[in-house]
């Protein structure tokens, strides 16, 4: 059985048929023409057309919620008569089929970019359209996750949160990526649905699709065409784990009684299900880029209270941080103006900076949340992403106050924040470090890079060091310093961050068990003296060593 | 040719789902309609595509037009659309 090997980001195992998003559809050559059967040719562009609008509006139908406006807006613009005449045109002029329709979309391309702001993510729709279009004409298959009558293994290079945004997770087995790393978008999403993953695996878009395959993703391990045995053996580790999991239980603290809540990340409400199941004493990370992207219009104040409401309600006597909008820069808002190109997305003009730029989002939001805040017993505290330096700490914590929030905090994720933590900790409520990021920045190491996935490690002594400078700066003002980055999760990091003075830890609803049991099992001087061995090393893999010896 | 005036009052304009609903309606419709912004060339109510490329903002004036056996009952219902703040499907 042959085995392909990568990075285990997200526990269990997953058994079925790969299935693989669809490539680019490529351009019809420029000056195809027809064999002169014109009425045939307009038939097909028509028919195809209808095919694909009528598609986006059972799709629609069948997802709801909010993908159903997306969908069905992109059914009326396959529908729209205006474009179906200029297709009828150019293939009156003997253009054929796929690229008469592949131009006359190019020009209402150009006449949307021209009418202003808000029409680019409209043109990303429009090429959407487009490509289905001319998809069905070349009889290729449709872009994007097919859907499929059974559940799969959902294999691609990558996947970007646009291409997860309508996967309907009861018929995702696993994922299973050639890209990505242990905080790329698939590992997060996968644990938050609770569904294997194995990213950083080489050769994994070689799979064939309706290959059968195993993937483990706690050994980050895919066999091909698994034996029965095999199977049997995978699923009764993932079952002892599970086991060893739910040994522990009650709140998050040492075995000595020292105590450090165990909060989950969330990407919206319904995370919030896994969540309580984990025992989550509340949310150290409620992300709320899902209200805000892909989508035409932003959204209206009840939207946002409803969201953060449903929450909230959710814990009536935890804690609920949230995370004002991290959009901008690879992830542009489809409401407001296009900015412009940028050459490093992730230094860019994103979170807190974009607040800047758009100061009314982050208002809105914040008004939202006051007033969620003020219907529910639950403790909000709100944080901004990418916070630099003490400007932007006292420009957020004055917004929310102003907005009525009396907690206000900041992510650190910026070296330059976790470098001056005291100086951010004297002016803000508490801090969340954000792992994922702090390590892309401190290693210079694209998160996205399966080749870098040793500079990508938390485990990294000059990260240690950083996290522990923030936690001092925090104490040192008397404030909280959780963990919302995906080390949090992780049993042994869990310790060490605790004896690295960090007080609450949020990850994967899946996470908690594994990190509550390691927890309990360990005295707090057990965590200082595990964080000590570690940051006394100088590799990341013995740092890793040293803080299990302890 | 019959017409109406009305102020766009949705927050987001002549845009999104107002749009949406608004050329939905006028694709029913047994006649030709057009719209404009005031003062500016008419174009096809019935394509979403002319619609958004109107790029009708929160409080512009458009004009809309139909001739007609039933003219005047498809205007009142777009201008309904149009003028309504938070527009629901009929």
């Amino acid at each position: 059985m042959p085995e392909l090997r990568g990075t285990g980001v997200s526990p269990g195992v997953g058994v079925g048929p790969v299935l693989q998003p669809a490539g680019k559809v490529p351009e019809p050559p420029v000056g195809a023409r027809h064999d002169g059967d014109m009425e045939s040719a307009v038939a097909v562009a028509l028919g195809a057309l209808k095919a694909v609008a009528d598609d986006l509006e059972a799709r629609g139908r069948q997802a709801g919620g909010e993908a159903a406006g997306v969908l069905s807006a992109q059914a009326l613009m396959a529908a729209d008569p205006g474009l179906a005449d200029d297709v009828r045109r150019r293939i009156g002029e003997g253009t054929a089929p796929a690229r008469a329709v592949y131009d006359a979309f190019g020009a209402y391309r150009e006449l949307l970019a021209s009418a202003g702001e808000y029409m680019a993510a409209r043109v990303a729709d429009l090429d959407d359209i487009r490509d289905r279009t001319v998809a069905r004409i070349e009889g290729l298959p449709m872009p994007g996750i097919p859907t499929s009558p059974e559940p799969f293994v959902l294999v691609a290079r990558d996947l970007a949160p646009a291409d997860t945004a309508l996967l309907d997770p009861a018929q995702v087995l696993a994922f299973v990526t050639e890209e990505g790393g242990p905080t790329s978008h698939t590992a997060i999403l996968a644990r938050s649905m609770g569904v294997p993953a194995v990213v950083a695996c080489p050769g994994a878009t070689g799979l064939a699709p309706g290959t059968r395959v195993l993937v483990d993703g706690a050994a980050g391990v895919v066999v091909t065409d698994p034996s029965e045995d095999a199977v049997r053996r995978a699923r009764g580790a993932a079952a002892a784990r599970a086991a060893a999991a739910a040994g522990a239980s009650g709140p998050g603290r040492t075995a000595d009684g020292h105590p450090v809540p165990l909060l989950a990340n969330i990407g919206g409400p319904r995370d919030v299900p896994a969540a309580l199941e984990h025992g989550a004493e509340g949310v150290g990370l409620y992300r709320t880029e899902f209200l805000f992207l892909d989508r035409a219009d932003p959204p209206t104040a009840k939207e946002q209270q409803d969201a953060y409401r449903e929450v909230l309600d959710a814990f009536p006597t935890g804690k609920v941080v949230v995370r004002t909008l991290d959009a901008g820069a690879d992830k542009p808002l489809g409401f407001l103006p296009p900015a412009g190109e940028e050459p490093n997305p992730a230094l860019g003009e994103r979170g807190l900076r974009m607040a800047r730029a758009h100061p009314e989002v982050l208002q809105e939001q914040l008004a939202a949340l006051a007033t969620a805040g003020r219907e529910t017993s639950a403790r909000l505290q709100v944080m901004a992403p990418m916070v630099t330096d003490l400007a932007d700490t006292r420009m957020f914590v004055a917004a929310a106050r102003e907005a009525g929030l009396d907690s206000a905090g900041i992510m650190v994720e910026v070296p330059a924040a976790a470098l001056r933590a005291g100086d951010l900790a004297s002016a803000s409520d508490f801090f969340s470090i954000g792992t994922n990021d702090l390590t892309q920045y401190v290693c210079a190491a694209d998160r996205q890079v399966g080749a870098l996935a040793r500079l990508q490690s938390p485990w990294q002594p000059a990260v240690l060091d950083l996290i522990a400078a923030t936690a001092e700066g925090a104490a040192a003002h008397s404030v909280d310093c959780g963990v919302c980055g995906e080390a949090g999760g992780d049993p042994v990091m869990a310790c060490v961050l605790v004896g690295l003075g960090v007080t609450s830890l949020s990850m994967g609803a899946a996470s908690i068990p594994l990190v509550r049991a390691s927890l309990a099992r360990h005295t707090r001087d057990q965590c200082v003296r595990a964080a000590t061995a570690a940051r006394s090393r100088v590799t990341a893999e013995e740092a890793l060593a040293a803080a299990r010896a302890e | 040719m019959a017409e109406r005036r009305v102020k766009v009052e949705s927050e987001v304009g002549l845009h999104a789902r107002p749009a949406a609903l608004f050329v939905q309606a006028a694709a029913k419709a047994p006649v030709d309609v057009t719209v404009a912004k005031a003062g500016g060339q008419p174009v096809n109510a019935k394509s979403i595509l002319a619609v958004m490329g109107l790029d009708v903002r929160h409080g512009d004036d458009v004009v809309i037009a139909a001739d007609g056996e039933g003219a005047d009952a498809v205007l009142d219902e777009l201008a309904e659309i149009a003028g309504n703040k938070e527009p629901s499907s009929a």
